[in-house]
């Protein structure tokens, strides 16, 4: 019944849109959230740090969007339980 | 209620379309039908084509959120949604709404309800081509603004004709 003290690694599909994509290069990967990453902010800040296309995609998260599961999320949006992330720029469609 | 929503890669034939949704019925009154066209040139300058990009999944299950909620501010009697994902040239159309009402204001608050959304909401992402380069459009802000305005406004299902 006790939980072990050591988080579970969790694994979660990243996948990236229009020049969010052309920036990281590729346009999905899975990834080992390591702990302590709670909210989709954090999950930015997290990948911004992963390399020199991860820092130039995500060098303004402002203007950045993101959607959990398919769904609209704010970046204060836990990730707890998430599958697949998506991140891309403001929507241009219609 | 009925509600087609598709995307695709061909184009679309509007009358064929709204010939569909009206076809063997006497309660419709109103059908309003908004295409989207590729235009040739952006901020005065000539283009080659525009390629849309998409989230597939998301833009279907975003654009039957909003018919729905369409569906719950207005008596519509039937709606359809199609939206084209990639090259596209100028004269193409892009996107088609049809919204079919009793009488004529829920139509066209309905249709124009939902292109705002489409706009701002449905994950969908243009890129220009021309003389050679590419780049991606940049979001309005006036888009955002025009979602906005909806947030307030309340359900009027007791318009009169």
């Amino acid at each position: 019944m006790t939980e072990p003290k050591t988080q579970q690694v969790k694994s979660v599909k990243l996948i990236y849109f229009a020049w969010v994509r052309e920036r990281v290069g590729k346009p999905q990967e899975d990834i080992d959230l390591p702990a302590g990453i709670a909210t989709v902010g954090d999950l930015m800040a997290w990948l911004a740090k992963r390399g020199d296309e991860y820092a130039y995609a995500f060098e303004n998260p402002k203007i950045i969007r993101a959607a959990i599961d398919r769904a609209h999320v704010r970046p204060d949006a836990t990730i707890a339980g998430a599958r697949e992330i998506a991140f891309f720029p403001p929507m241009t469609g219609g | 209620m009925p509600a087609t929503i598709r995307l695709q890669r061909e184009p679309f034939d509007a009358a064929a379309e709204t010939a569909v949704l009206t076809g063997g019925r006497t309660d419709i009154g109103a059908v309003v039908a908004f295409t989207g066209i590729c235009r040739g040139a952006e901020d005065g300058a000539p283009i080659a084509a525009l390629t849309l990009e998409h989230y597939p999944g998301m833009a279907e299950a975003e654009i039957a959120r909003h018919v729905e909620e369409a569906q719950s501010r207005w008596a519509l009697l039937g709606v359809t949604v199609i939206h084209r994902y990639g090259r596209i040239t100028p004269g193409e159309p892009i996107v088609l709404v049809l919204a079919a009402s009793s009488h004529r204001h829920d139509a066209f608050a309905a249709a124009e309800f939902l292109m705002d959304y489409l706009k701002a909401r449905a994950p969908f992402w243009k890129q220009v081509e021309a003389a050679g380069s590419r780049s991606w459009v940049e979001a309005k802000q006036s888009d955002d603004s025009a979602t906005e305005r909806w947030q307030d406004a309340k359900p009027r299902r007791d318009a009169a004709e």
